[in-house]
């Protein structure tokens, strides 16, 4: 297919209907929080893009958030997007293997050269590069090959955006994130481990629609998914607000749904859209099915204490965070919040 | 299922988002009337409990017109019980929901025939004509018997 057709090419071709796009165009003003009124905007600039090339490297990782990319069954709004893109380079994913598969990139790198996109997972190690090489090219070489041209680089995970779990204390490898290692490009971090696949494709539908990056938050991630709390979303958070929370998985609260704080839930200190836009096909989120939130959008979330130690007692958030949850509570959320910074004090001073 | 079926679990709860929608939806309608401007509210960026979207679709009740689009996977077009007050829903091919809209108009736009369709299908239809007529062509050429019988007909009919 050429990367020279507009998307409504490539979905006429396919046979979709202007019903069909405006159904399209609607879905992705949804996804991206935008509000309906931009739904028109969004079809006329979907109807005259063109096809980006995207150069997709899989680096120090667990092949989790490609995992959760192919989740879907076409053709939903990730299938449409990613017949949209060009997919140059995926060695996950691609057909070609060996020298075959490189000259790929190559080609896509010269051929589309200031305008493609690169995609990464996986975080980069430094300590010794040959922890994770691909061809026999370190990942930090290859990075470096490969973002020169690039328009943009999307960190895809916990991983590419703060190191995630191959950071974890002691690092082993010193795994970085990509922003570590790319200083004159823009990055926009798209963490999660692993992120959800709809907000993977919802910054590249946002890339497709407008032609430019989304606005970041302060860590890098697109504040249309990140800009609000797990918390702030919660169904639960009414429970919250009423002081009323579960204390163990098996008690009246837990059957009750009640609030999961107690029971470790970082919710009110993650910045996500899995309350939104939920996993499994929109079925649930893990606070939906029981669980407290891990975090896993965070920065170091793997060495911040255990999962099921309420934010109190873990080294979770500064207590301006903590407080800030308080605020949105009633007195009761309020004085739990109070409890919490207390008693991570506690927790801080005993360890040091 | 039988098994995770058995384990006594009720949640309840209610985010208190269904009024404010509600008067949401009043508003724009009063609206729609006073200056015919429409509103799109985007049901799926609001959080409400199962049973808060259950007593949203109640209040405001069945309506007259049920409509199916089937592009990219079903959708469900109704004018709510509230004239002038339209659920839209829609799903991709797995059924799964991609969307859902209140939409405060007097005909959902996407129920309109669309331009670029309409061109799409005069170009079809003069394709489908001219297949006709050359299929017609060849019968004729092929089979003078059948021209004769067609001639008939058309005496008949005149």
């Amino acid at each position: 297919m050429s990367n020279s057709m507009t998307l409504a090419e490539i979905l006429e071709r396919r046979g979709v209907s202007r019903r069909g796009f405006l159904k399209f165009s609607a879905g992705i003003a949804s996804l991206m929080a935008m509000p309906p009124s931009m739904i028109p905007r969004i079809a006329a600039a979907l109807e005259n893009a063109r096809r980006p090339s995207l150069i997709y490297l899989s680096f120090q990782e667990c092949t989790g958030c490609t995992e959760s990319l192919t989740r879907s069954h076409a053709p939903t709004l990730e299938g449409l997007i990613f017949e949209a893109i060009s997919l140059d380079y995926h060695h996950t994913l691609q057909a070609a293997a060996g020298y075959g598969a490189e000259a790929a990139r190559l080609q896509a790198m010269e051929e589309n050269a200031g305008s493609y996109l690169v995609a990464v997972d996986g975080s980069v190690p430094l300590a010794d590069p040959g922890y994770s090489t691909i061809a026999g090219v370190s990942n930090v070489d290859m990075l470096r090959e490969t973002a020169e041209g690039a328009a943009a680089i999307i960190a895809i995970g916990t991983c590419a955006s703060f190191g995630g779990i191959p950071h974890a204390n002691p690092n082993p490898t010193g795994a970085v994130p990509i922003s570590d290692i790319v200083k004159d490009k823009p990055i926009i971090n798209v963490s999660g481990c692993p992120p959800i696949p709809t907000v993977i494709t919802g910054v590249l539908a946002q890339y497709l629609t407008f032609g430019k990056l989304p606005e970041l938050d302060d860590l890098g991630r697109p504040k249309a998914f990140f800009g609000q709390t797990i918390h702030d979303r919660c169904y639960r958070r009414p429970f919250y607000e009423k002081g009323q929370y579960a204390e163990t998985f098996d008690d009246e609260g837990a059957r009750k749904g009640w609030c999961l704080f107690r029971l470790g839930c970082k919710g009110p200190v993650t910045y996500n859209a899995c309350a939104t836009l939920k996993w499994n096909a929109g079925t649930s989120f893990p606070i939906e099915s029981g669980h407290g939130c891990l975090g896993c959008s965070e920065p170091n979330f793997w060495d911040k204490g255990s999962f099921y130690d309420s934010l109190s007692a873990t080294q979770w958030g500064s207590p301006a965070n903590l407080g800030a949850a308080a605020l949105a509570g009633a007195a009761i959320g309020a004085g739990s919040a109070m409890l919490a910074r207390r008693q991570q004090k506690k927790a801080q001073e005993k360890q040091s | 299922m039988a098994i995770l079926d058995s384990i006594a679990v009720s949640v309840e709860h209610a985010t208190g988002n269904l009024l404010p929608i509600l008067h949401e939806v009043r508003h724009a309608l009063q609206r729609l009337q006073d200056t015919g401007e429409p509103t799109v509210i985007d049901l799926m960026a609001i959080p409400m409990a199962l049973a808060e979207e259950s007593q949203l679709e109640a209040v405001l009740g069945p309506g007259e017109i049920n409509a199916q689009l089937d592009s990219l996977g079903p959708s469900e077009i109704c004018e709510t019980g509230i004239a002038g007050v339209w659920l839209l829903t829609h799903y991709n091919a797995d059924r799964e929901r991609v969307g859902r809209f209140l939409e405060i108009t007097r005909v959902p736009t996407i129920l309109e025939s669309q331009e670029a369709d309409m061109r799409r299908g005069l170009t079809e239809l003069s394709r489908r004509i001219g297949t006709l007529e050359a299929d017609e062509f060849m019968t004729d050429a092929m089979n003078p018997a059948a021209q004769g019988d067609r001639r008939n007909t058309t005496r008949t009919v005149e």
